[in-house]
């Protein structure tokens, strides 16, 4: 009955919830009490009242033991023995948006390349080889502004699994084969990536937010990929390693035996090379309404979308509780309105992302039938309006405050979480105690706050409605949503000249 | 920022004392952790189990109701998974301004719905005038018997109190609920489920089912793979549930009425067939007596039968082609018994050898070697495991290759399972890899607690989480040869593929907007 080698997503199985209804928070380490009542309309007893709250538990996070070497490196080590395991990460800044757009998904190839190539002594299938025979992994991986390895196995096994990792993060030897392996893949992506309406919607909608050639809305194509070679990939790791990395170690391990290990490996490097200030700009969407036609779906994937914040906005703390009462689970105002007076969506929800060193987005998704488009789009819009027009009551903000402050708990209720969370600020230069500084403020929010917040980050006018749906089905047309004439996106994917690597002509 | 690979649904600690090679460290670490289980089973069926961590003021739970869309009755798929989310609607005593005049307008609801759906479904001599005034009655009484409710307040008092990730799953075996709280509101919360659990109120039943339809056209209509899956399952089986919609064929889960949402309830959410799990900062000496108050409120009875129907052995191959505008994938499924059979580890075997990581077969032949896949996997038990389920098979082309170039990789590896052993290395590899994911699957409150809810009711006894290693331990490569030959042969097929249609979608339409 065990689940092994079963596919993530495989199996039937229908939630209440959606997959991208989530609350945009994050954590604090400070513990609270509260009673379980909130502001509600009259009505009969309410028994769940008369239940006691006793003081919580007195509780003591564990921080994890920071070490700044003298080039700049910097070491957590974050021990937990409950488990035979051991865990470790290296951080090295710079991903994806700082890459050649003439190569866009270089930074996708590298980090599957750098782990299947292997090292000189050892190549990536041999690893793969001696890894799993011991339930250990070693994984290389990208991101937009970083990419990292991590390795993890059997506490037995540590010491050998530290190695193996540290001799592919400082010595892989790139081959050819795995590079044309890894485009192989990305071509495969690019030419399905037409085939499903929700990452349709999603690239869409970036692009529309930042532009399609920005750093964080640009896609890889066929022709780009096929640029990137070999060189290419080890030119971008030796600049890669001169930032400034930060290593994490989690789990079962000596921690004096660990520390001069990792300071070992690490201390001897030239001093960190400090990333260069990035110039980008974030103009925002050009307002209107787009389409792309898809005629296999009988639902529409409806995005709201506009420009947003980061956190280090001085009005982060009311912005979170914005986005609570607008978007933030079962009592918010879109999923009232849309999902359960009107029975329009199962996937409703929406808010400012609040990212860590560029402005986010701003979206509200609603996914309705096709007949329905013009419906819950403009409900979702006249919700969006409202931020600024229908006054935010007290019940409002005491109900987001307690569901944000009540489960704060849980962005650090183990010690792995908080080793995250350690490893995140420091390397977007966040200061240590962000979350405590954070949760006071999200106490002290008040509804002018909120007020002021909403006036100053809400722009309903420079707002972009994007649809993906299918067109003969949509009645009434979008043209009805008073946005102007509704303007197609042509998402055809660009063929090469010649073939893709390895592939052949793509199939679309 | 660190993969983490639980494995939810696997646990154990227990055999691991047995195992010499694993530290002696963490055998004790393991022994403590088995003495942190309770179990207990109330006068009226119910089984509690309290797994005690005491690492953090925070406690998960799941509640494992051991009935899923496979007990839907005929005509009426799609039941179990509406009634789960009646259970977010609240109760008589939350949710409601006068639960008196509610139940009254709620019956009014009912009966203008029933009078509604006479009309519709009448074969001859429907009245579409009739029709639209049943409608308006319908409409009307749906709006009288709102003006009690106070929406979603059942939610709203458990997010309030720090309820995180809120949500339940049904599948075709069973329904699960489950969130995690700060420990301080355990008590709170066992008044929230045991309520929601006894004392179900079908409000606003006719508005969540629209939201179940549109959860059907994200899920299912407008996915190209759940379309697939949709189709390849209802051609593998002719006889048993596991070949119906699990979220419901359109036409009848927009036609569940409230009365059988709570006929399914009254049937299958008894204590007999309950167990919930509480994993965390709990303590049996003094929480137990609580939770026995409030979880006793469930109404007593034994577990309801099992379905029975049985499928025939399949005799004849079958496949499915569907031809459109996506790219294409195949898939292929094998019917192989539940996993209660003694083989049940063997196909965990077969599965973990094909399709586990880049040292797996399907990886290394398919997409490495022959480098005519992007993605290449074999997996079970699918759709479910309460009942004979399938081994199923599932490939996605590089561009340029076709779902028929797929299906004939797979039966060569397929056929070197039949002819050859494994290697000893692959099968100690799956044996390593099932115990480290199952201790893996430890580390987290809510995974354990799934596990120690399902593995209680399956076998009976959430020991058999850990004795399931003694299962892997015991499968040999002459088993995995045996169980590939009984298992994949032809007549015991079904494939299904997307053959992409050349046909651009400019032909279709002008590709203007609407």
């Amino acid at each position: 009955m065990m689940r092994v080698g079963m596919p993530l997503n495989w199996g039937p199985r229908v939630r209440i919830f959606g997959p991208g209804s989530g609350r945009l928070i994050a954590g604090c380490l400070a513990a609270s009490a509260a009673i379980a009542s909130s502001v509600l309309p009259a009505q009969q007893s309410r028994p769940w009242e008369q239940i006691p709250i006793p003081p919580l538990h007195a509780f003591h996070p564990q921080q994890p033991k920071r070490i700044e070497l003298k080039n700049g490196i910097v070491i957590f080590l974050q021990e937990d023995h409950e488990l035979p395991f051991i865990y470790g990460s290296v951080l090295v800044p710079g991903g994806s948006r700082d890459e050649d757009p003439a190569k866009a998904g270089l930074v996708g190839l590298y980090s599957q390349a750098w782990r299947t190539s292997g090292t000189a002594s050892m190549d990536g299938d041999a690893m793969d080889d001696l890894l799993e025979s011991k339930a250990a992994h070693i994984e290389t991986d990208g991101d937009d502004d970083s990419t990292a390895i991590s390795w993890d196995s059997l506490t037995s096994d540590a010491d050998q699994v530290f190695s193996l990792a540290m001799d592919l993060f400082f010595h892989p030897s790139f081959s050819a084969a795995k590079l044309e392996l890894a485009k192989q893949q990305e071509a495969a992506g690019i030419v399905r990536r037409n085939d499903d309406e929700d990452e349709i919607a999603g690239r869409e909608s970036a692009k529309l937010v930042y532009g399609a050639g920005s750093p964080y809305a640009r896609q890889p194509e066929l022709a780009t990929i096929a640029a990137v070679t070999v060189s290419d990939l080890q030119a971008w790791h030796d600049r890669a390693l001169k930032g400034k990395l930060i290593v994490g170690i989690y789990g079962d391990f000596d921690p004096v035996a660990t520390e001069a290990r990792v300071r070992a490996a690490f201390e001897d490097l030239p001093p960190v090379t400090p990333a260069p200030p990035r110039h980008d700009e974030f103009p925002g969407p050009r307002p209107g309404v787009y389409f792309i036609d898809k005629e296999d779906v009988n639902q529409s994937n409806v995005q709201i979308v506009g420009i947003g914040v980061d956190r280090r906005n001085p009005d982060v703390a009311a912005i979170a509780i914005i986005n609570e009462i607008l978007g933030g689970g079962f009592g918010s105002r879109l999923f009232v309105k849309i999902r359960t007076e009107r029975g329009l969506a199962y996937d409703v929800d929406g808010g400012f992302g609040l990212t860590y060193d560029h402005p986010g987005t701003f979206q509200v998704e609603a996914l309705t039938a096709s007949e329905k488009t013009v419906d819950a789009a403009k409900l979702a819009l006249a919700e969006i309006a409202a931020l600024n027009t229908r006054p935010f009551t007290p019940a409002e903000l005491k109900r987001a405050k307690d569901d944000i402050l009540n489960s704060f708990i849980f962005e650090y209720d183990t010690k792995d979480k908080i080793l995250d969370e350690s490893e995140r600020l420091e390397f977007y230069g966040y200061p240590a105690g962000y979350l405590e500084a954070y949760h006071a403020a999200l106490e002290k929010v008040t509804l002018a706050d909120l007020a002021a917040a909403a006036g100053k980050y809400v722009h309903p006018g420079k707002l972009a409605v994007l649809v993906v749906g299918n067109g003969p089905q949509i009645k009434p047309g979008l043209d009805n949503l008073g946005m102007g004439a509704p303007q197609p996106i042509d998402i055809t994917i660009p063929q090469p000249s010649a073939p893709p690597a390895g592939g052949g002509a793509a199939e679309n | 920022m660190r993969p983490r690979s639980f494995t939810c649904y696997s646990t154990g600690l227990w055999l691991l004392f047995l195992l010499p090679a694993w530290p002696a460290a963490s055998a004790q670490n393991l022994q403590s952790f088995e003495k942190r289980i309770t179990v207990k089973v109330l006068p009226n069926g119910l089984t509690l189990i309290l797994c005690e961590r005491h690492d953090a003021p925070v406690f998960s739970f799941t509640t494992f109701v051991d009935a899923g869309d496979v007990d839907d009755p005929s005509g009426e798929s799609g039941l179990a998974h509406m009634f789960e989310h009646l259970a977010f609607k609240g109760t008589s005593q939350i949710g409601t301004t006068d639960y008196a005049a509610e139940k009254i307008a709620l019956a009014r609801v009912e009966a203008a719905n029933d009078a509604y759906e006479a009309e519709y479904l009448k074969p001859v001599g429907r009245s579409e005038a009739r029709l639209k005034i049943l409608r308006s009655a319908f409409l009307a009484a749906q709006d009288e018997a709102e003006k009690y409710v106070v929406p979603n307040q059942f939610t709203e008092v458990a997010e309030a109190n720090g309820a995180n990730d809120v949500n339940a799953a049904t599948g075709l075996d069973d329904t699960q609920y489950y969130w995690s709280m700060p420990e301080n509101r355990l008590e709170l919360w066992a008044w929230l489920e045991s309520s929601r659990l006894a004392d179900v109120v079908p409000r606003e039943f006719y508005k969540e089912r629209d939201v179940v339809m549109e959860e059907r056209r994200m899920r299912v209509d407008s996915d190209p793979i759940g379309r697939l899956e949709e189709q390849l399952l209802a051609t593998a089986y002719v006889a048993h549930n596991y070949g119906r919609s699990d979220i419901g064929w359109p036409s009848e889960v927009s036609q569940i009425t409230a009365a059988e949402a709570m006929a399914f309830h009254r049937k299958y959410y008894v204590g007999g067939n309950i167990v919930i799990a509480i994993v965390g900062d709990v303590s049996p000496k003094t929480d137990l007596p609580m939770l026995e108050k409030y979880f006793s409120r469930i109404p007593a009875g034994p577990r309801p039968e099992d379905m029975t129907t049985v499928e025939p052995p399949q005799f004849a191959e079958k496949s499915v082609v569907i031809r459109e505008q996506t790219q294409p994938v195949y898939m292929e499924g094998y019917h192989r018994p539940s996993y209660r059979d003694p083989d049940d580890a063997v196909f965990d075997a077969i599965s973990d050898i094909l399709s586990n990581g880049r040292v797996s077969r399907l990886y290394r032949s398919l997409v490495e070697q022959q480098q005519i896949a992007a993605e290449a996997q074999g997996f079970s038990p699918f759709p479910g495991e309460k009942y004979p389920s399938l081994f199923a098979f599932y490939a996605q082309p590089l561009p340029g290759h076709s779902p028929s170039e797929m299906r004939e990789a797979i039966h060569r590896e397929i056929d070197k399972l039949k002819t050859a052993d494994v290697t000893g290395a692959e099968l100690q590899m799956f044996k390593t890899r099932a115990r480290a994911d199952i201790l893996r699957g430890l580390a987290d409150n809510q995974g354990l607690a799934d596990s120690l809810a399902e593995y209680q009711t399956r076998y009976g006894d959430w020991r058999e989480l850990f004795l399931q290693l003694d299962r892997v331990d015991r499968v040999t490569r002459a088993d995995i040869r045996r169980v590939a030959n009984n298992v994949f042969v032809a007549s015991n097929r079904t494939s299904a593929e997307i053959d992409t249609d050349p046909l651009p979608a400019a032909a279709r339409s002008d590709g203007a907007a609407p």
